[in-house]
């Protein structure tokens, strides 16, 4: 079983490195987001400053909302989706290897850039340091959540409007604490409460949601 | 016995006259009580001493807002009959009840907020009750939408209701986090839609619109779910006779 | 008279609580008479579609 999980895993590591140029593209698409800010906002360094997290994190979602059509999508056009669906393993354990490289290619990407952006946006060093934490613990969620959202609508023709109607709200728990935490952090308070939370829906989510998902995907593929 | 029942209900030609027998005894009760809950709550109450005559907005109001959350409950409900046992009026009773819910969570967000206009002086404020309506408004468009665009509607029914029990769990964690929200950004949320302690005479009327709303529900629900099957079973045995019977 | 005039009047409140019952009555309206309008519709095509397979099968 952890056999099955680890070759996924690499299988789909391995597809995303050969195709470079497309693993760049929520990356980029994630520092642009940020860039539009301030050039729509004004360059007032204590608006952005307030407001760093809650771009940043805007983005984040945006960005994962961008990839995430990548979780099964191909998979569903080659057939391999079938094959997985008729293995002897247990879909779920599946697609939590699928969800986890789906976040090593578009979510770590953002863990990383992240706080660097928000060294431009004026964030303090308590604040950037918070962020960069809030990233690593919530974008997995994201990736998550997105896959049962994804399972749901990978057999449409023109299932991303209705994906991103799907998902959106159901990320808004994660936009919430994530950005409360920078916040509170920027601000000299402690942030043992949201950081909390979101170790919460960090755990929550990767337990339910390949549940959830391979529900959803059984259904599609039929 | 009641497996027995509910595998009874699930049968459609036993739903479609059943429920064609219920539904003059509903409608019936929910003019009573509508009638009966409008006049107690426009006329018999009374003003409220702070807010005056504009309190009345709460019987339209708070039921709408308390429908909002039943109705996902029941949708989710009958997403987990259908996903277990199959039961195709479960399907039907979940897709036909999204409609009717997000038309009371629209009522709830627009009476919130024409009641918030001269209470806080503004359309809109970001209380933590509006914008978890608002999402809540968001998790029916999305269940409207996902099953439109599924063409083969037992798919769709079956995608729905995986949504629906996501949706269930999430409720909950949004709901908690929005309170959350807004807690830090404003203080101690306003709370003028509910009193401790609230006059008997103001309070019996809640009651009975609230039970209106539950029949008007019923009745709505049970319409479409009717139409629904009729068109699904056309081709079925039981609605040739049906429509034979009638004397076409 | 009086008293009805009042009564409309809501304390002031009136654009704000009759919008409000208003509002309600349209959205429930609708939600009934649609169905019920559909239901018509319906019937009329199952019945084409009925007679369409006699008239087949004879």
């Amino acid at each position: 079983m952890l056999q099955a999980f680890l070759i996924i895993l690499q299988r789909d590591l391995i597809l995303a490195i050969r195709h470079r140029a497309e693993l760049m593209n929520p990356m980029l698409f994630f520092v642009l987001v940020v860039v539009l800010f301030p050039l729509g906002i004004g360059a007032e360094a204590t608006i952005l400053e307030r407001i760093a997290p809650g771009i940043i994190w805007i983005a984040a979602l945006l960005s994962a909302l961008l990839s995430l059509d990548r979780i099964f999508r191909t998979d569903m056009e080659d057939g391999s989706l079938e094959q997985m669906l008729i293995s002897a393993q247990p879909m779920s354990l599946l697609i939590l290897a699928k969800i986890i490289a789906h976040w090593i290619i578009t979510g770590l990407p953002v863990v990383l850039v992240g706080p660097l952006l928000a060294l431009f946006l004026g964030l303090s060093a308590e604040g950037i340091e918070t962020l960069f934490f809030t990233l690593l613990l919530g974008t997995p969620v994201l990736s998550a959540i997105g896959s049962v959202g994804v399972a749901l609508t990978v057999g449409l023709r023109r299932g991303g409007v209705v994906l991103s109607l799907l998902v959106l709200p159901l990320y808004v728990p994660v936009l919430i604490f994530a950005s409360q935490a920078v916040d509170a952090a920027a601000a000299g308070f402690p942030t043992a409460a949201p950081i909390a939370m979101l170790s919460a829906l960090l755990l929550l989510s990767l337990s339910l949601t390949p549940w959830a998902a391979s529900a959803a995907l059984k259904m599609s593929v039929s | 016995m009641i497996m027995r029942f509910i595998y009874q209900l699930g049968s459609p030609p036993y739903f479609y006259a059943l429920s064609g027998r219920l539904l003059p005894w509903l409608s019936g009760l929910c003019f009573i009580l509508f009638a009966a809950g409008l006049y107690g709550g426009l006329v018999l109450a009374p003003a409220d001493y702070q807010q005056g005559d504009s309190f009345r907005i709460i019987y339209i109001h708070v039921p709408a807002a308390w429908m909002s959350l039943f109705v996902y409950m029941i949708m989710a409900f009958s997403g987990a009959m259908a996903l277990i046992w199959r039961i195709k009026i479960a399907e039907i009773i979940l897709i036909n009840s999204a409609h009717i819910g997000a038309v009371f969570t629209f009522l709830a967000l627009v009476t919130g907020s024409i009641w918030g206009k001269p209470m806080w002086g503004t359309w809109w404020v970001w209380d933590a009750r509006l914008t978890s309506e608002l999402l809540l408004l968001f998790l029916y468009l999305g269940i409207i939408a996902l099953y439109s665009a599924i063409d083969d509607k037992r798919k769709a029914a079956r995608a729905v209701a995986i949504l629906a029990l996501v949706g269930v769990v999430n409720i909950p964690i949004i709901h908690y986090s929005v309170e959350w929200w807004s807690t830090l950004h404003q203080g101690p949320t306003v709370t003028k839609f509910d009193k401790p302690s609230i006059d008997t005479r103001m309070l019996i009327p809640l009651l009975l619109m609230a039970f209106a709303y539950k029949f008007l529900y019923a009745i709505v629900v049970l319409l479409r779910a009717r139409n629904d099957l009729l068109w699904r079973e056309r081709r079925s045995q039981w609605v040739a006779t049906l429509f034979s019977k009638e004397g076409a | 008279m009086e008293a009805f005039l009042k009564f409309i009047d809501m304390g002031g409140y009136a654009g704000y609580v009759w919008s409000s019952y208003g509002l309600a009555l349209l959205v429930f309206g609708l939600s009934i008479i649609l169905p019920l309008k559909e239901k018509r519709q319906l019937e009329k095509r199952i019945r084409r579609i009925i007679q369409n397979e006699k008239s087949v099968s004879k």
